[in-house]
């Protein structure tokens, strides 16, 4: 059995608890969370912001499952998104509250979340 | 002299269509919204190299059917591209398989199955962003198949957890041959791992997810 290289490299102090405590982008992340504003869409929407309005009727989906659903890459989501947003169709929220993390409860209830689905 | 890259990095393309310009219809049976009291979304990457078992524990553990983008591998692709003689450099995607479980009232964790090789590097950063930690699957049969990801995980400053797959035909290791021949640090949780088998596939996430909580405790002094 070969072993790995060893040498360890520095972990960047950003990243130490995990990525978690970063501040937010302007930009939207994967598992940001759009919500439709409801209400019928204005006429002449560009068919793929109303294809994403019409995943969003009736609830909230991330970025990440929004561009799987419609079958576009995370950039064009993004993007679309964003334009929804400017015409206050669409609203969008951080997939955790900043001020939450980094945060040993939460970490406690994903475990026990996780303990919980155990049969 | 090799036109595509080779069938074990499983690139999804050539030969599929840029799906870019489509926008299919979503059936609405198909939509699972988030639950109306999700406020905290938590993921947690699942990797490890090319058919060790990434998809099967994400789908083992998914409350809905796990879905997938398809990245485009922009820099690295020119860089790989060269040495496999591919042209057409558009077309080179992966695809990230993902799933979803809601624990407890507020808390949705979302499991990223992330490819771990070092051509992926400039879509790791994106795809890392935020996340809690990653488990690294490990198949005993082709250990070093697993060094790439390992750099990877670690100059992301991502914490992990090594969860060994069970393959029939494996070899046996002690667990000090595994931790010295992987680099582990000695508080890096090793467990084995059926991803067939939901219990164990969760309790290999319970392991990275415990040792978030104890690597906490010492900032805490
Ligand atoms: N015995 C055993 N087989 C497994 C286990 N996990 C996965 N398999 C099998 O290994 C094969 C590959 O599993 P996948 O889940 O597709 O692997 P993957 O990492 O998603 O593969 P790629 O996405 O292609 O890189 C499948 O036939 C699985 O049924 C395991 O824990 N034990
Ligand atoms: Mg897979």
């Amino acid at each position: 059995m070969t072993g790995r290289r060893s040498g360890r490299p520095l972990v960047p102090a950003y990243l130490s608890t995990g990525g978690v405590a970063r501040p937010s982008r302007n930009s939207l992340e994967r598992l940001s969370v759009l919500t439709g504003a409801g209400g019928p869409p204005p006429a002449g929407l560009p068919s793929a912001q109303a294809a994403l309005l019409g995943l969003l009727d009736g609830g909230s989906l991330t970025v990440m499952e929004s561009a799987a659903l419609l079958r576009l890459p995370v950039s064009a989501v993004r993007v679309l998104a964003a334009a929804l947003i400017d015409q206050g169709l669409v609203s969008a929220r951080p997939p955790v509250p900043p001020a939450a993390l980094p945060d040993r409860d939460l970490l406690k209830r994903v475990a026990d979340g996780l303990r919980a689905l155990k049969l | 002299m090799a036109s595509a890259p080779s069938s074990s990095d499983r690139m999804h393309s050539p030969g599929v269509p840029p799906s870019a310009t489509t926008s299919a219809p979503v059936a609405p049976e198909e939509v699972n919204h988030l639950p109306d009291s999700a406020r905290e979304l938590v993921k947690i990457l699942v990797t490890g190299p090319f058919g060790v078992g990434k998809t099967t524990l994400i789908d083992s553990v998914s409350e809905i059917r796990p879905l997938h983008t398809e990245e485009h591998l922009t820099e690295v692709s020119a860089r790989v591209d060269d040495l496999a003689g591919v042209r057409d450099k558009s077309t080179t995607t992966v695809a990230i398989d993902f799933g979803r479980v809601s624990l407890g009232d507020s808390v949705v964790l979302y499991l990223f199955g992330t490819p771990g090789q070092e051509r992926f590097r400039p879509l790791w950063d994106d795809i890392a962003y935020g996340a809690l930690g990653a488990l690294v699957l490990v198949d005993t049969r082709r250990i070093d198949a697993s060094f790439d990801v390992l750099g990877l995980v670690e100059e992301s400053g991502l914490p992990y957890a090594v969860a060994l797959n069970t393959f029939p035909d494996a070899k046996q290791y002690t667990e000090e041959q595994l931790r010295r021949s992987l680099d582990l640090e000695p508080d890096t949780p090793l467990v084995t791992c059926d991803a067939r088998d939901t219990n164990s596939s969760v309790d290999s996430l319970l392991s990275l997810v415990q040792h978030l909580i104890d690597r906490m405790a010492p900032e805490a002094q």
